[in-house]
Order: structure tokens, then C-alpha cells, then sequence
């Protein structure tokens, strides 16, 4: 099953036009809601390959980023917008140990 | 452990003992896998950290770049708007321990130029595009290994539901059950045999 991915980026203007830059497709949003609505819909279609979300929504829509973690596609990335990280992609890493080790033997 | 409610007959017990020998056939097994999963999840989480580290501090420098060049009193956006490469991935999946995980290869179409005039733009802005070009490549793996870590993650999860499904509840009961079944037999047999000798006796 070989085939073209593409990558979209899914955040607030500042932080998602830059990847204009890298050929990604673009999604600038202004609340976590409307991001939801945006990654709801464009990961239905196989289109994309890559989402890229920044942290300040991906921390806010939880529950859908979880929703999208059983399916190998698409993958689903927070990245620290313009402001910096806020430690929410960290976290993502952190309750994976623990999910699979029990405890987290990684950050301490 | 309660034990199951299946009649005290030989050919139950010869069942029951079959379905044993499954399940503890089966427990070490997904133990087995258990064990293997873990190792592997382990080698690709560290790695997952240490790209997330590495990324999240790239990618902060660059888009702050980004930000001071949008001060410029010119499109930015236009400016970058037509990129000289397209982001693609050819996207596969590979089978980790049984579970399908993401498998991307970059493609990458065109070269690594600005795409625009250098006069046009801010210095700020060269920067920021060429550091997030650099970087390109490195969100993909790391999209990759993070995704594989999550599902290997919720493997790992369900597997030791399963091992411990048979350990604590399946494997205990059909022990207690086969147990209790060759207790009644062997009573049932034990009262027979009283009885012929009852039998006997009376009729000297």
C-alpha cells in the first residue's frame, strides 16, 4: 500500500504560515474549536498524510487527537506554535510510557 | 476463584482439560509478545524524546524568526506563498509486532531555494525558511516513530489485559473446575463401590 501523502498544518496564523514555506498545506484557525472542525474534517480524507496541530489547540481537543491515535493515518503531531512549547507534546510521550511500562521510567 | 457451571462428567473433564492446556499455551505466548513489545517500545520512545527535544526547540527559533520577519512592512505571506517544493510523503505501513504502524518516505519535489527575491524580504525571513526546509524531514520522522509509539503503546495495553484475562480469571478457573470434577468422580466411584460391597454382604 504504497501512495502520496500529503501535509497539512492546522493552527493560529502566526504559527502556520511559516510552513507555507515547506510546501505544507495550510489551515489558519482562531480557536480550538474551529481547529476541531478543521482536523475532523480533513482526516476523513485520505488526503493527508501528516496533520501538524499546534500545542495551544492540540492541548485543547484532547479527546479527538486520542480518537485519531488508532488509526496509522493520519499521523496527528503537536508542534510548539510561535510562542513557544507549552509542554503538551512532552505529555503526549510521558502518558505513552506510562501506558505501556506502567510507570514513567523516562522523565525522572 | 468460582468455578464453571458445566455438569461433573468424564467427557467435560476431557474438554476442560483440552481448553487448559490452550489457555496456558496461549498465556505465554502473549506474555512472550508482551515481553518483545515492550523492548521495542522502549528503543523507539527514547527515540521519540530525544526528536521531540530536538524539534521543539528548532521549531520555536524558527517560527520566532518567522514572527520578527512579519514585522516588515511587506507581505510575508505573498512572499512565501509559492514554495519551491511541495511536502509529500510516499506513506506505507510495516507491521511492528503485529500491529500496523505508519511507514513514511520524504519525496521531495523541487530544490531547497527562496522563493523569492532577496531584496523583497527581511533577513529574518531567509532564516526562518530555511531552518523549517532543514527541519522538514525530521517532522516526518518524527511524526513516524510518535505515531508508532502510540499504537504500540495501546497494544501493549490490550495485550497485558489479555495475559492477565488468563492468568487471574481462565486459567484459575478451569483448574478449580477440573478439580472439582475429578473429586466427583472419584466419589461417585467410591460410592459405587461401597454400595457392591453392601450388596454382597446382604446376600450371604
Amino acid at each position: 500500500m504504497e501512495k502520496i501523502g500529503k501535509i497539512a498544518v492546522i493552527g493560529d496564523s502566526e504559527s502556520a504560515t511559516a510552513f507555507l514555506a515547506i510546501g505544507a498545506a495550510v489551515y489558519k484557525v482562531d480557536d480550538e474549536y474551529k481547529a476541531a472542525d478543521v482536523l475532523r474534517e480533513i482526516s476523513k480524507t485520505d488526503e493527508y498524510a501528516v496533520i501538524l496541530v499546534t500545542e495551544n489547540y492540540a492541548a485543547k481537543m484532547e479527546p479527538l487527537m486520542q480518537k485519531l491515535k488508532a488509526r496509522p493515518y493520519p499521523a496527528v503531531l503537536s508542534i510548539p506554535g510561535s510562542t513557544g512549547s507549552n509542554g503538551f507534546g512532552m505529555a503526549g510521550v510521558k502518558k505513552d510510557v506510562e501506558k505501556a511500562v506502567g510507570v514513567d521510567i523516562l522523565f525522572n | 476463584m468460582a468455578r464453571l457451571n458445566v455438569n461433573p462428567t468424564r467427557m467435560e473433564l476431557r474438554r476442560l482439560k483440552d481448553r487448559l492446556k490452550t489457555a496456558e499455551r496461549g498465556h505465554k505466548l502473549l506474555k512472550d509478545k508482551s515481553d518483545e513489545m515492550v523492548r521495542q517500545f522502549l528503543v523507539l520512545i527514547k527515540e521519540n524524546k530525544r526528536l521531540r527535544e530536538e524539534i521543539e526547540g528548532e521549531i520555536a527559533e524558527a517560527l520566532k524568526a518567522f514572527a520578527l520577519s512579519s514585522g516588515a512592512p511587506l507581505d510575508v505571506v505573498q512572499a512565501i506563498s509559492l514554495p519551491t517544493l511541495t511536502a509529500s510523503v510516499t506513506v506505507g505501513t510495516k507491521n511492528v509486532m503485529g500491529v500496523d504502524v505508519p511507514y513514511m518516505q520524504t519525496k521531495r519535489v523541487g530544490e531547497v531555494r527562496l522563493p523569492y527575491a532577496l531584496c523583497s524580504a527581511p533577513a529574518e525571513l531567509d532564516d526562518a525558511v530555511l531552518k523549517l526546509t532543514a527541519l522538514a524531514d525530521k517532522l516526518l520522522h518524527l511524526a513516524e516513530v510518535e505515531k508508532t509509539c502510540n499504537m504500540l503503546a495501546d497494544e501493549i495495553e490490550k495485550n497485558r489485559r489479555r495475559v492477565n484475562a488468563l492468568e487471574y480469571v481462565m486459567i484459575p478457573q478451569l483448574q478449580e473446575t477440573i478439580k472439582y470434577i475429578m473429586m466427583k468422580l472419584d466419589e461417585n466411584e467410591r460410592a459405587s463401590i461401597v454400595r457392591l460391597m453392601k450388596i454382597k454382604e446382604l446376600e450371604q
